[in-house]
């Protein structure tokens, strides 16, 4: 309990942005093998500093085998909400679920994220108890609490009931139990977002565990099997209100990005791979006349590649999917940067208007035929992935593991975890900075980054940005 | 015995009634200002509405309903108490019982720290039963009633006690539900008034970052006021009884 709001709480986006920048960054590392207990990486970001772009401290865990993916934070901007009219918790712990074991960690970044240790471990049988979901996933700090959103439903494999979103007490971290009381036509999930004054959420499809787990399945891939379906809910009834399928082929809606100023009633989803022609897509969805609406608004070719550069995965199709795996957008709502990590790209459109994504800036790093370099002459194993953008939008620093299974087939000669971080112009534009390049310890592969004080798909906003 | 404990002051000499009437009158515009200004009672979400649908009549849409959930809930809470002053007999332990009703809830509130969550899952659209609820949870209600209380005593000790019978109840009702409706209308145009100028003042000239900074924890404070009214309604009850 604080006498004021946390400091790195901001009424709006803009506000945000204006806000001093990121001393550090937080990284997930994961063991692929499982050989070794996945850890948070606290990185030293601050420019001029001795130890920059250098790990300053790292938590690890007492278990193996979490599989560590997607984090966040026990409260952001969202506590300024008027509704809640209780701004007085603090941005201090990081939920770090894993994946694969549904255990989820509780990290306490104060006094100084130099000194984050585990504050609290909630094991999986709690959350299977509570909520009968398993393999929590995404984390959204929310106006009643930490929402979960989880790949798996019950049962050893996931498949007992349908995955959803859970609930937990964002200071007592006690699991409070599934949030959803009419989930509709919805059977598949991965990550959600929402509007918080406009009241709704969006929720997207990736597949059930045992099509993921222990690596992606052709079979089910080739024969549409895969999510490709939005879900749209009213936040408060917790009710599915509208579902949007963006056509069988569309495989894998992964990433929803809902535009940070809560006036504009848009956002994006990433598809990973289109299975008749093996593009990847950028959909912009938004709401009209009470109705939400979606439409593929971009598209990224595949790129023809000798079979002697492609695993044997795709040594049939004689060509690399661009797979967008992740898509972030800055917190002007202007730029999505959209990773592929197929073909070893970031790219940067100018989305100022929603339906008509620009190109704006693009690198090339790694990739499965490319193999780029980073500028600094290091190499670059996989491809771009998980992406984060600075508040202010100047800096966007990525990862390059997707998922242990998934890298060993698109990637079979390794992918040793690197993080970089690529300057932006002031109009867009890309460029890597040949100082930022972080590897990491030996067997380790880094995942998502989150950003001090809150980043550009963490916080949410309850006032617009005027 | 009984008309003599009737004229008994509660917590005030109404032989010269004015000076303390003023401080009652007094205190209800400052509870009615207390509320206006505290962020937890909505006038961020005059300020939202307003942005949100870029037009000031939209914030003032989100006052009225702001206003008339605090106003119901205020009378609501009042209504009782109405009921309850016909017994003329009962009036002292009423009025004691009511002060420790509020004592009692404002250490509750310092003890019990966490908001009621359900709070945060009334949908935006609903600012009216929003901001009944909140007044209610938190009661800002409640704190008006040592008061009401006082005030109505004061009226029914001018126009009542020369009545007598049934005639009376029926009078003295007419007056505590005529003062409810008053108090609670002083308190919330009090209240409106506050919240409504701050609400303005953030949206025109002060801008958004005026919503994170002005945002003190009142909670302490509040709870700490609510043992306050219930306690100074008390210690004047009990003094003037002797």
């Amino acid at each position: 309990m604080t006498m004021r709001p946390d400091p790195t709480f901001h009424a709006s986006p803009r506000l945000a942005m204006e806000a001093p920048a990121e001393n550090f960054a937080y990284t997930l590392l994961l063991s692929p093998d499982f050989s070794k207990p996945d850890a948070l990486a606290v990185i030293d970001v601050k420019p001029g500093s001795p130890t920059y772009s250098q790990i300053v401290h790292t938590v690890t865990m007492p278990n193996k085998g979490d599989e560590f993916h997607h984090f966040g934070w026990n409260a952001c901007s969202s506590a300024l909400s008027p509704l809640a009219g209780h701004a007085f918790i603090e941005r201090r712990y990081l939920i770090i679920p894993g994946i694969r074991s549904s255990r989820i960690y509780i990290i306490d970044t104060k006094p100084d994220p130099t000194k984050a240790k585990i504050h609290r471990i909630i094991e999986p049988e709690e959350i299977f108890k509570k909520t009968g979901y398993s393999r929590p996933h995404t984390i959204h700090c929310g106006p009643d609490g930490i929402y979960v959103s989880t790949l798996g439903g019950g049962g050893k494999d996931g498949t007992n009931g349908p995955p959803g979103v859970f609930i937990m007490d964002c200071e007592t971290f006690e699991v409070l139990g599934r949030w959803e009381i009419d989930r509709g036509p919805q059977t598949l999930h991965y990550d959600f977002w929402w509007n918080l004054p406009r009241d709704y959420m969006v929720t997207s499809e990736w597949a059930l565990p045992p099509q993921f787990e222990n690596g992606i399945v052709p079979e089910d891939l080739l024969s549409n099997k895969y999510g490709h379906r939005l879900h749209f809910w009213d936040l408060r009834a917790r009710r599915n209100v509208q579902t949007i399928d963006l056509g069988a082929n569309h495989q894998m809606a992964l990433e929803v990005r809902p535009a940070h100023d809560p006036v504009r009633e848009y956002g994006f989803v990433g598809v990973v791979v289109d299975t008749t022609n093996l593009e990847a897509s950028i959909w912009t969805w938004w709401r009209e006349g009470g109705k939400f609406h979606a439409e593929k608004t971009a598209t990224i070719p595949p790129e023809p590649a000798p079979k002697e550069k492609l695993p044997p995965l795709l040594q049939g199709f004689g060509a690399v999917p661009p797979l967008v795996t992740d898509i972030d957008l800055s917190m002007d709502d202007r730029f999505l940067y959209v990773s592929c990590w197929g073909t070893g790209e970031m790219r940067q459109y100018d989305v100022s208007d929603p339906r008509k994504p620009k190109l704006a800036g693009s690198v090339h790093i790694g990739g499965i035929a490319r193999r780029t370099a980073h500028p600094n002459g290091k190499s670059f194993a996989a491809g771009p992935q998980m992406v984060e953008i600075s508040r202010d939008g100047r800096r966007v620093y990525w990862t390059n593991s997707l998922y242990s299974t998934w890298d060993d087939q698109f990637y079979p000669d390794g992918v040793p975890g690197v993080e970089v971080m690529a300057n932006v112009g002031r109009n867009g534009g890309l460029e890597l900075d040949k100082d930022y390049f972080v590897s990491f310890p030996d067997g380790y592969r880094a995942h998502q980054i989150r950003l001090e004080g809150g980043d550009c798909s963490t916080d949410s906003f309850c006032y617009p940005s005027v | 015995m009984f008309d003599g404990l009737l004229l008994l002051p509660v917590g005030l000499d109404w032989g010269h009634a004015s000076p303390a009437l003023g401080w009652l009158w007094l205190a209800l515009v400052a509870s009615g200002l207390y509320h206006g200004v505290n962020p937890g009672m909505g006038w961020p979400l005059a300020v939202s509405a307003g942005l949100m649908d870029k037009s000031p009549s939209a914030l003032f849409r989100a006052l009225w309903a702001l206003s008339a959930g605090h106003l119901l809930a205020t009378f609501l809470v009042l209504l009782p108490f109405a009921f309850l002053l016909v017994l003329v007999e009962w009036q002292r332990s009423i009025q004691i019982g009511a002060s420790l009703l509020v004592i009692g809830f404002g250490v509750y509130r310092l003890i019990a720290r966490r908001h009621p969550r359900g709070l945060a899952r009334i949908p935006p659209t609903q600012l009216a039963l929003w901001s009944f609820a909140v007044a209610i949870a938190h009661g800002a209600a409640l704190m008006l009633v040592p008061i009401y209380l006082g005030l109505c005593q004061a009226f029914e000790f001018d126009a009542g006690h020369e009545a007598a019978g049934a005639l009376m109840k029926t009078s003295l009702f007419k007056t505590s539900l005529g003062m409810a409706v008053l108090v609670s209308l002083v308190h919330v145009a009090a209240m409106v008034g506050a919240g409504g100028c701050l609400a303005w003042l953030v949206y025109r000239h002060l801008g958004l970052k005026f919503v994170s900074r002005s945002w003190f924890n009142l909670d302490a404070v509040w709870a700490t006021s609510l043992v306050l009214v219930g306690a100074v309604a008390l210690a004047l009850n009990l003094a003037s009884w002797r």
